[in-house]
């Protein structure tokens, strides 16, 4: 495009505490991605979550102390690339209220202004190209609900897979719908995620697909769980890691 | 706990065990969903449409005060007799004093949810007055003895193979056939008999406008204009968030509401009241009423985030949308608003000690948002009440009813933890290192393993990965 603005050469990544914990891979992946873009990644070793697990759960003063903790870690003005669409919303959306009336809502507002969920970064930013050198595989993509309707990522995960000239994307009859994780919603409402997330797995089966890939890992943790747990032949994954496994052929 | 208070858990754990209702719902929603979503293939259109709804409800709140007693003062001036009640139980004595008056033996009601929130059927029923369902959906629920299962479509629970068993059970001469056309035939007739009789015609309020002083109401089968026109005396029941300013109001309404609720461009019948019927002319009632139930309403209306809950048209949109709603059903919440937006308004008008559970029932997964035609943040209502429960004092009914010290001690432990680089270093290289020989049997995790395997541990970290790789700190 003529009018696209210069690319950053310089990132921020913010992890988040599911991909730390979980799946440190998937993390990895993406820090090569932007890496193999000829950006400089930039890993806070300080940070921890974006607090939405005691935001969704109704304590505000919980979430605002572990947010609070994160503000200084990003210093300037660099785009911050979160692998994950709920965390990047968290930061992007709900920071700027959590912050509301506190002495230090200015620098929360900059920072969230400055958060991209990460195939956003790499589709709208970063422009990039991808050559597959993977055997051929179907896949499906499961959108979550916070990258959808928070950070308005619908059609990018998408479109980085149709780049892989060996992938066939099936998609889910239901794209939209909720796999029934919700945070503490799985717990608190077991049998009714454990419903929601069947209806997700018929869904998946219904593709034929090798494997499911999502930018989401509390979404990955249920679904992915749900596929072993009923031996399902599909395997859930991190898009990082899928695509950077693709472009590098194994 | 309180032991009378409604059990969501329990009630959907039991709906999720009918494989018949949650083929029913899972087959309904998904229609309704695909026959919304062809109504606004349009994205401009319904955008724009959508603005314009929301910005009549958002400036019939703003002036709610002010358009109320416009709103009286026009009505009265049409001969409508406004009535004000503060709660369900005032509602309900002045529906009794009004059919006291003209020894009503009979009343047949059109679909109204204030009604179901008055529970005025069993208030009628216990004075000795016989009281019909007129909708067709609605009189099912009555004949079967249960309530509505969805705000528009109150039946929607059955199929009808259940409906012409229950029809066979409770109707004489039913015969026992499952064709809705013969069903709704044979509906029609026992309620045709009763609109001849009746002595008094109920109904709701789509939008009531106070320029005018005109009852708005819409519908599809003829029974709301039957009870309103029919019956010598009319009493429509309204909350009193369904005022609109003008009649051009009225329009972006009452489109968008059956165009989300069951995606029909127009309802078959639009119904706009204005008064009992003048000399001279040869029908109508002769007396209108209008009751406004506030209910708990103007408490919601005082608190400028809470406020958006009263925006809502009742198109039940939400329901048919949530991935919560559409596995358990509307009978689950044991509430009279099901679904999205009643997790939002039962709580805040029965409290937060009977209705705390109810928000979190969601998985916040913003699908109501997306599609709700007056653009409610019902999400982040939501995330309010979750708040307000666990918190004494604040804005709603019972708040902080769910506080619970074991809950508080483990979110600070995770703040904590959280806030601190070497409280989280030290956490997560402990959970690393164990958590995968946590036993399966433990609280929550034993929820998660029923249909999943358990979470596992990386064993090193990503900060531990990127630390090893060099990846650059600042």
């Amino acid at each position: 495009m003529d009018h696209q603005p210069p690319k950053p050469t310089r990132v921020y990544y913010f992890g988040t505490c599911l991909v730390d914990l979980f799946f440190p891979d998937a993390g990895m992946a993406g820090i090569e991605l932007l890496q193999s873009q000829g950006l400089t990644v930039v890993f806070p070793q300080g940070q921890s979550c974006c607090g939405q697990p005691a935001y969704n759960s109704g304590y505000r003063a919980d979430a605002l102390k572990v947010a609070r903790a994160q503000l200084d870690l990003f210093p300037g003005g660099d785009p911050i690339v979160v692998p994950s669409g709920s965390c990047a919303g968290m930061m992007k959306k709900h920071w700027p209220d959590l912050f509301r009336g506190e002495p230090d809502e200015a620098k929360a507002v900059q920072v969230a202004g400055r958060v991209w969920e990460l195939t956003q970064f790499l589709v709208h930013v970063l422009d990039v190209r991808l050559t597959d050198k993977g055997e051929p595989v179907r896949v499906t993509w499961h959108a979550s609900c916070h990258a959808q309707r928070e950070m308005g990522v619908v059609d990018e995960p998408k479109d980085l897979l149709r780049q892989l000239a060996n992938v066939e994307l099936v998609e889910l009859k239901r794209e939209k719908e909720c796999c029934g994780f919700g945070g503490t919603f799985a717990v608190r409402h077991p049998e009714i995620s454990a419903a929601m997330v069947g209806d997700k797995v018929a869904d998946i089966e219904g593709t034929g697909a090798a494997r499911v890939v999502s930018g989401d890992c509390g979404c990955l943790l249920n679904i992915g769980g749900a596929l072993e747990a009923g031996a399902k032949a599909a395997r859930g994954q991190h898009i990082a890691q899928f695509l950077k496994e693709r472009i590098h052929g194994r | 706990m309180d032991a009378n208070a409604p059990d969501f858990a329990a009630a959907s754990r039991a709906a999720l065990a009918d494989p018949q209702l949650r083929g029913n719902f899972r087959r309904a929603m998904d229609g309704l969903m695909g026959k919304r979503a062809a109504q606004f293939a349009d994205a401009g259109e319904w955008h724009g449409v959508r603005a314009l709804a929301a910005a009549v409800r958002l400036r019939a709140l703003a002036k709610l005060p002010e358009l109320l007693e416009k709103l009286e003062e026009n009505c009265t001036r049409n001969g409508i007799t406004v009535h004000w009640a503060a709660t369900t139980d005032d509602a309900n004595a002045i529906a009794l004093d009004i059919l006291h008056r003209v020894d009503a033996k009979l009343v047949v009601k059109g679909k109204s949810m204030v009604t179901e929130e008055m529970h005025l059927n069993a208030v009628l029923e216990s004075d000795g007055i016989e009281v019909l369902e007129s909708d067709l959906g609605e009189y099912i629920v009555q004949l079967d003895g249960t309530m509505p299962s969805h705000i528009i479509m109150p039946a929607i629970h059955l199929n009808t193979k259940q409906i012409a068993h229950l029809f066979k059970r409770k109707l004489k001469d039913a015969e026992s056939r499952e064709d809705a056309a013969y069903l709704t035939d044979l509906a029609r007739r026992v309620l045709r008999a009763k609109f001849q009789a009746a002595d008094v015609g109920m109904s709701g309020v789509n939008a009531a406008v106070a320029e005018t002083g005109t009852l708005c109401l819409i519908e599809n089968e003829g029974n709301g204009r039957m009870c309103t026109t029919v019956p010598p005396v009319h009493i429509a029941f309204m909350g009193l968030e369904k005022v609109v300013e003008k009649l051009e109001d009225v329009p972006p309404v009452i489109s968008l509401l059956p165009r989300s609720a069951t995606g029909q461009p127009i309802t078959t019948y639009v119904n706009m009241i204005s008064g009992p019927r003048k000399d001279g002319e040869k029908d109508g009632p002769r007396e209108v009423h209008l009751v406004i139930l506030d209910n708990g309403r103007s408490g919601i209306y005082a608190d400028p985030e809470l406020r958006d809950t009263l925006r809502c048209i009742r198109c039940g949109a939400c329901m048919n949308h949530c991935p919560v709603y559409t596995k358990v059903g509307g009978h689950a919440y044991e509430a009279p608003y099901p679904g999205p937006i009643g997790k939002i308004l039962v709580p805040q008008i029965e409290g937060l000690e009977k209705r705390g559970a109810m928000p979190h029932a969601c998985t916040m997964c913003n699908a109501c948002v997306e599609i709700c035609p007056v653009k409610i943040p019902i999400v982040e209502i939501m995330g309010r009440l979750r708040v307000e429960a666990v918190k004494p004092g604040g804005a709603v009914k019972d708040g902080g009813a769910k506080a619970s010290r074991a809950e508080r001690m483990v979110w600070s432990g995770w703040a904590a933890m959280n806030a601190s680089p070497t409280a989280y270093r030290i956490a997560t290289a402990a959970m690393s290192r164990l958590g995968n020989a946590a036993p399966s049997s433990l609280p929550m995790l034993k929820e998660w393993t029923n249909v999943r395997t358990k979470p596992r541990f990386a064993g090193r970290t990503l900060h531990d990965l990127a630390r090893a790789k060099g990846i650059p700190d600042a």
